[in-house]
């Protein structure tokens, strides 16, 4: 094809009919030769949205997984993540060191609804149980679960790195630090209250703390430089929380429990949190294309018009309340950020437009269930949160980085 | 400094037009009072040795990088625009584009829409329509579901090129369009690139390191070296050995391509076999 004049008549220049293109099908290579069948069938329905992703799955291994999510696909994802959630929470509900008839707690949950009226036969220390105790413990632990997950997903995005995680990036060192400030030094009613302002503060400072580093650390470090930085801060901030606990021995066991995490708060603590975390979840939820245009880069991102710095700051902002709100009621709980979004990825795809509202579920139902395994393994005793997170998260994070590897290599 | 498509002065001159571009990372100044001109359905190629700063041209032009100077799209003074307004005007795509691997065919194409879609908005029917216009055009359809990490160098280049074609812009900037491509593919990328800047009068400025290449297929072609525009004109005019003894420092033939193109081949030390 040899340019004649090209402002000239298109006709002497290209013989290719109106439509301009014609193009010989080039061959394929050798890397799509081996799944070659699972492309939709030219003149098809939409491409794209068309079901053909357990073909794609099948052919290609784990790494086809994540392609393309189809509708259907997305609504079933949905409904399982919703299912897990559900299930969780009865277990939640259900399971304790003191037991309750399920099928009376059944009937005193359905009491609650509106227009519904039944007879439960709870004795009222065990409707006590379940309405101060139980549920709004079950309530917490999903919200925390949920903002935790999403944090970390937020923050994956923004940095485009899978290694983020609010523990990472000291945004969770932040917040306990400032948290452990105000119980410290506050106390009483007023240190309560100021429990959530002072977390998110130190959420976002740990956060642009770790990205200052990184950024004076050099651009061409990228992704692993502000995780470093962000290690390098929550190792500082920690040692800070470590002297300031030392300093207040007499606090210490109550600071000591509240790291190590506790979802065991109650309604006003969930009333607490609960429009920190609307907001950061609303927000986030928002974003999600936004981040999937990110994905392929910054430069790009701005190349099609997307003001990269705006988006990445706002959603840093989501995520830091999110994390705060969490780390505000329930301490120091790990992994969740940096496991559930991994898991939600390999089953459902990569777009932040589903990784988002299903890290939301997975993190809830994930904490529910761990909550439940802290309260019932050491019965009557409790084990603390965190330990059980990190017990079952690290391993597993282990091996979700090892099939991460192997597939991209 | 223009060529055979440019129009010289009104502000409505369609196609691009770069005047005194210049650009300084950190102190260094990498470019200096660079013009460039290209009517509408021109390809211009941006050639010069490493590290002349024929990417960071494309970028400035892209109003990618903070940069002196000024650039106008059919006269509008690009650089002053909102990114997404920008987005509608000029199509970028890099040299080393990022794929996410996971992502599919019709999701990367599909993030060419994004300066029609509203801050928190999502895709419309339209956009889908010109998505799946554009991949039926570049011979893609049959790809769409397919992730981007099972592609081949080919494949992905015209995967790149639909992303910047569903942008619908009418000026398409390409960094070394044909990098790590063999000679067929190569080819059929160019090929490819010609028929749409054809079909659609696309002014296409395309960085190349393939002087060839660069004369077999543009218009116009800008020598920059040392950060300067040191020579432009039709591809007779720059690709003459003086030239690229001087700015490549390399010994090289050139001769009149059966077309009449010029043919730029290297000499060996020593001269030819006996």
């Amino acid at each position: 094809m040899i340019p004649g004049d090209p402002a000239g008549d298109p006709a002497a220049g290209v013989a290719t009919g109106e439509d301009g293109v014609v193009v010989e099908r080039p061959r394929q290579g050798p890397a799509s030769a081996g799944g070659a069948v699972h492309g939709d069938p030219a003149g098809g329905p939409g491409p794209g949205v068309g079901g053909n992703a357990d073909g794609a799955g099948a052919a290609g291994g784990a790494g086809g997984i994540g392609g393309g999510v189809g509708r259907a696909r997305r609504g079933r994802a949905y409904g399982v993540a919703s299912a897990v959630l559900l299930a969780a929470m009865v277990v939640g509900v259900l399971a304790g060191a003191a037991g309750l008839p399920a099928r009376g707690v059944a009937l005193a949950l359905l009491d609650r609804l509106p227009l519904v009226s039944a007879h439960s036969g709870l004795t009222s220390s065990q409707e006590g149980l379940l309405f101060q105790l139980r549920v709004p413990r079950v309530l917490l632990a999903a919200l925390v679960g949920g903002l935790l997950a999403m944090a970390g997903a937020g923050y994956q995005g923004v940095f485009r790195n899978p290694l983020a995680d609010p523990y990472l990036l000291g945004a969770a060192a932040g917040a306990g630090l400032t948290v452990t400030l105000v119980v410290v030094f506050l106390g009483g009613d007023a240190g309560v209250a100021a429990v959530p302002v002072a977390a998110f503060a130190g959420a976002v400072g740990g956060v642009f703390l770790a990205y200052a580093l990184g950024s004076a650390a050099g651009r061409g470090g990228g992704t692993s430089t502000l995780v470093l930085a962000g290690v390098a801060v929550t190792s500082f901030l920690t040692a800070i929380q470590t002297f300031v606990q030392q300093l207040k021995v007499d606090e210490l066991q109550r600071i000591y429990s509240w790291i190590l995490g506790d979802v065991g708060g109650g309604w006003e603590q969930l009333a607490m949190v609960a429009p920190y975390a609307a907001v950061s979840t609303v927000v986030m939820l928002l974003h999600g294309r936004l981040l999937d245009v990110l994905s392929v880069g910054d430069e790009e991102a701005t190349g099609l018009g997307v003001h990269a710095t705006r988006v990445r700051f706002v959603v840093l902002l989501a995520a830091s309340l999110a994390t705060a709100a969490a780390v505000a009621v329930s301490g120091l709980i790990a992994f969740v950020g940096i496991v559930v979004p991994h898991v939600v990825r390999r089953l459902a795809g990569w777009s932040y437009r589903i990784v988002l509202p299903l890290s939301f579920l997975g993190g809830a139902a994930f904490l529910v269930l761990a909550d439940t395994v802290a309260r019932t393994v050491l019965a009557p005793a409790e084990l603390p949160i965190g330990v059980v997170t990190a017990f079952v998260g690290a391993p597993f994070f282990v091996t979700v980085l090892r099939m991460s590897r192997r597939v991209d290599a | 400094m223009s060529g055979p498509h440019a129009e010289d002065g009104g502000a409505d001159a369609a196609g691009v037009r770069a005047r005194g571009v210049g650009v300084t990372l950190g102190e260094r100044p990498v470019l200096a009072d660079v013009s460039l001109s290209a009517g509408r359905g021109a390809w211009l190629a941006v050639i010069g040795p490493n590290g002349a700063g024929k990417s960071t041209l494309l970028r400035a032009v892209a109003g990618l990088i903070p940069a002196e100077g000024a650039v106008f799209v059919n006269g509008v003074p690009v650089r002053a625009l909102r990114p997404r307004d920008r987005a509608r005007l000029v199509a970028y795509a890099p040299q080393s584009p990022a794929l996410p691997p996971d992502m599919t065919v019709y999701e990367y194409a599909l993030l060419g829409r994004t300066p029609y879609i509203a801050y928190l908005g999502r895709e419309s029917a339209r956009d889908r329509e010109v998505t799946g216009s554009v991949l039926e055009r570049l011979d893609l359809d049959a790809f769409a579901s397919r992730p981007l990490g099972h592609l081949s160098g080919g494949e992905r280049q015209r995967v790149v090129l639909a992303r910047a074609l569903a942008q619908q812009a009418p000026v398409l900037l390409l960094d070394e369009p044909t990098t790590a491509l063999d000679l067929g593919h190569q080819q059929q990328v160019m090929d490819l690139v010609d028929q749409l800047r054809v079909a659609d009068r696309l002014t296409v400025v395309t960085t190349l390191h393939d002087l060839t290449l660069a004369g077999q297929y543009a218009d116009t072609l800008v020598l920059l070296a040392g950060g300067r525009a040191v020579a432009a004109g039709t591809p007779d005019q720059v690709l003459t050995e003086p030239l690229l003894a001087r700015h490549f420092g390399a010994r090289v033939r050139v001769g009149p391509a059966p077309d009449g193109r010029p043919l730029v081949h290297l000499v060996r030390l020593g001269g030819a076999r006996a």
